[in-house]
């Protein structure tokens, strides 16, 4: 088909429509006031910043409606600085919008590539200097400094190391072994199953070594473990989890299994524990079934048993790495 | 009066009508549902089990059963103790006033002497937690803000919020905010775990701990806002909100005048 269709012509920039303060002196002589007045109240900001500086004391309180009880302190030296900054970018503004010129200039763009005579004198100049240097005839400047260069290059990759060390197995142990005792988290003290009533939660780590003096974060990070006791008829566990509980208290890693935040909110009523980041809500009745949410897993349980004091104790360490999903775990 | 009215047809009427009166609605709630609140003390031991029987058959025993032994839709009362009726019935959470979700703090319907009758009649049925006395209770002297607040971080903050203004559960339920609570009331939720709350037994939290935990709240309680505006101390999301709304709107206003070209 022939191209009939008349070509859209460049309608080119409309007409200047020319500003009240340009051709009326009353005009720009209010204009010039209110871009004054714009400054002024700047100014008036900065001696409010000021002031409340020095003259408020922090600890007087003012009330004010919708915010409540606020700080005067913070609150002037907020508005003054907030004032003085945006009355001075309101004033230029205004000052440019109404009396700066208003004339329209369109500029041409001109093109990038350098002219040839120049490209030509720029290779020139290039290559008579690497003659003069005796690039091509010392050669022993030449190696040296290209090794120079390329281990420069090679200190960057160096300090990459620090990145490490790899975590190794520290993300699928954690300090519960074969006997360690439950202690209350804070205080340190050993638990008794008849310490518990029934509805009762206790957040506990597991007891410190012998000789161990403090808690290390990044241990508490991965055996902080939740004891709740039930009845034991509410459980509804198969035979194995079943013997892991003890007179109906039961143990779970508080270490939620999709990223890892402490999984503690525990509504009494309906057994159900929330992980308070993204909601996850795993049923306690049945070994931390996932009921909602985005965690993947159950909370690994944590078996029980008594020692020989009658405090209660784990059973053996937990049977999965604790916490959320990483690369090299096995399920 | 003319004076003003002859603005009544300005541009900017209209929106300063809706701001004054969104301040005046503002001020007049907080004025009005800021009722002070009087704690009466434990009337246990004077009130008669027979006065607090004759309440509960008129008041409870449509739900909690004619002898307390519960129903379809309310628990047995047997062996809850004086700390539970005291805790439910003196902060109006008991009678319910609907069933939805779950029992709210609200007016009491009862008189302290008659909560204390209902107490006592319900610990006659069989024992249970008592009401602390105000012995137990100074925690003042016995307290301490430091410890209280590490153990209000791990065994209170997940529900009740980091800074004590409670927190959203599952299905609408909530935990309340723990601010402006009687420390009787609070020791008395910490030994009972009503509705959703599970107990803190004194073996794991000791008495002395939860005295901590009381001073810790009430320390949290009086803490002024230095910062300036607190914006209800619940982190992120009336932050957000505002810096999304005001913040964006303001900047949203400032980049249209910006464009605008000058008349």
């Amino acid at each position: 088909m022939a191209n009939d269709l008349e070509a859209i012509n460049d309608p080119g920039i409309p007409a200047h429509v020319h500003r009240k303060a340009d051709s009326d002196p009353l005009a720009a002589k209010k204009a010039e006031r209110q871009v004054a007045i714009l400054f002024a109240l700047s100014a008036i900001g900065t001696i409010l910043f000021i002031v409340s500086y020095v003259a408020i004391p922090e600890d007087i309180f003012v009330f004010i409606p919708v915010m409540g009880s606020t700080n005067a302190h913070q609150l002037f030296l907020g508005l003054g600085l907030a004032f003085s900054l945006f009355f001075i970018g309101m004033g230029a503004i205004h000052w440019a919008k109404t009396l700066m010129p208003d004339q329209e200039v369109s500029v041409q763009r001109h093109e990038f590539r350098s002219d040839e005579e120049d490209r030509d004198e720029l290779v020139k100049t290039a290559k008579e200097g690497a003659a003069a240097a005796g690039l091509g005839r010392r050669t022993l400047i030449k190696r040296t400094l290209g090794l120079s260069l390329g281990l420069v290059g090679l200190s960057p990759l160096l300090l990459l190391r620090d990145l490490g060390p790899l975590p190794g197995k520290s993300l699928s142990t954690t300090s519960w072994k074969a006997g360690t005792r439950l202690v209350t988290d804070p205080g340190d003290r050993p638990i008794k199953p008849e310490d518990l009533e029934v509805g009762a939660v206790a957040q506990v780590l597991p007891a410190m070594l012998p000789g161990q003096d403090h808690r290390v974060l990044s241990d508490i990070g991965k055996d902080a473990v939740l004891l709740i006791r039930l009845r034991p008829e509410e459980f509804n566990l198969d035979a194995e989890r079943l013997s892991w509980t003890h007179e109906g208290i039961i143990a779970f890693s508080k270490i939620c299994s999709h990223m890892g935040c402490a999984v503690a909110l525990y509504e009494q009523q309906t057994k159900h524990l929330l992980c308070p980041c993204h909601q996850s809500t795993f049923d306690v009745t049945r070994a931390a079934k996932v009921l909602f949410g985005p965690a993947a897993r159950p909370l690994p349980q944590l078996a029980l048993a008594l020692d020989s004091e009658g405090y209660l104790v784990a059973k053996q360490p937990f049977n999965e790495p604790v916490g959320p999903s990483f690369w090299e775990r096995s399920s | 009066m003319k004076r003003l009215s002859k603005y009544r047809r300005h541009r900017a009427a209209a929106p300063m009508l809706l701001v004054l009166a969104l301040l005046a609605i503002g001020t007049t709630f907080s004025v009005a549902s800021a009722t002070p609140n009087k704690s009466a003390l434990a009337l246990a031991r004077s009130a008669s089990i027979e006065e607090g029987k004759q309440i509960f058959l008129k008041g409870c025993s449509s739900c909690h059963g004619l002898n307390a032994e519960g129903g379809a839709i309310a628990p047995s009362l047997i062996g809850v103790g004086a700390a539970s009726v005291d805790f439910q019935v003196a902060t109006g959470r008991m009678p319910m006033a609907d069933m939805s979700t779950q029992a709210m703090r609200k007016k009491p319907v009862y008189t302290p002497e008659q909560v204390a009758a209902l107490a006592v009649y319900v610990a006659s049925l069989a024992p249970g937690p008592a009401i602390p006395g105000d012995e137990l209770l100074n925690y003042e002297r016995d307290g301490s803000v430091a410890d209280g607040g590490e153990l209000f971080r791990n065994n209170c903050a997940m529900c009740h919020n980091f800074a004590g203004q409670g927190g959203a559960l599952t299905q609408g339920k909530y935990a309340p905010t723990v601010m402006g609570v009687e420390p009787r009331h609070i020791y008395e939720a910490m030994i009972t775990g009503p509705q959703s709350m599970p107990v803190f037994s004194d073996k794991i939290i000791t008495p002395e701990e939860k005295l901590s935990i009381i001073k810790w709240i009430k320390f949290a309680e009086s803490e002024p806002a230095l910062g300036g505006a607190s914006l209800g101390r619940v982190g992120p999301v009336t932050e957000g909100l505002l810096v999304w709304t005001l913040g964006i709107g303001i900047l949203i206003g400032v980049a249209v005048w910006l464009a605008m070209k000058a008349r």
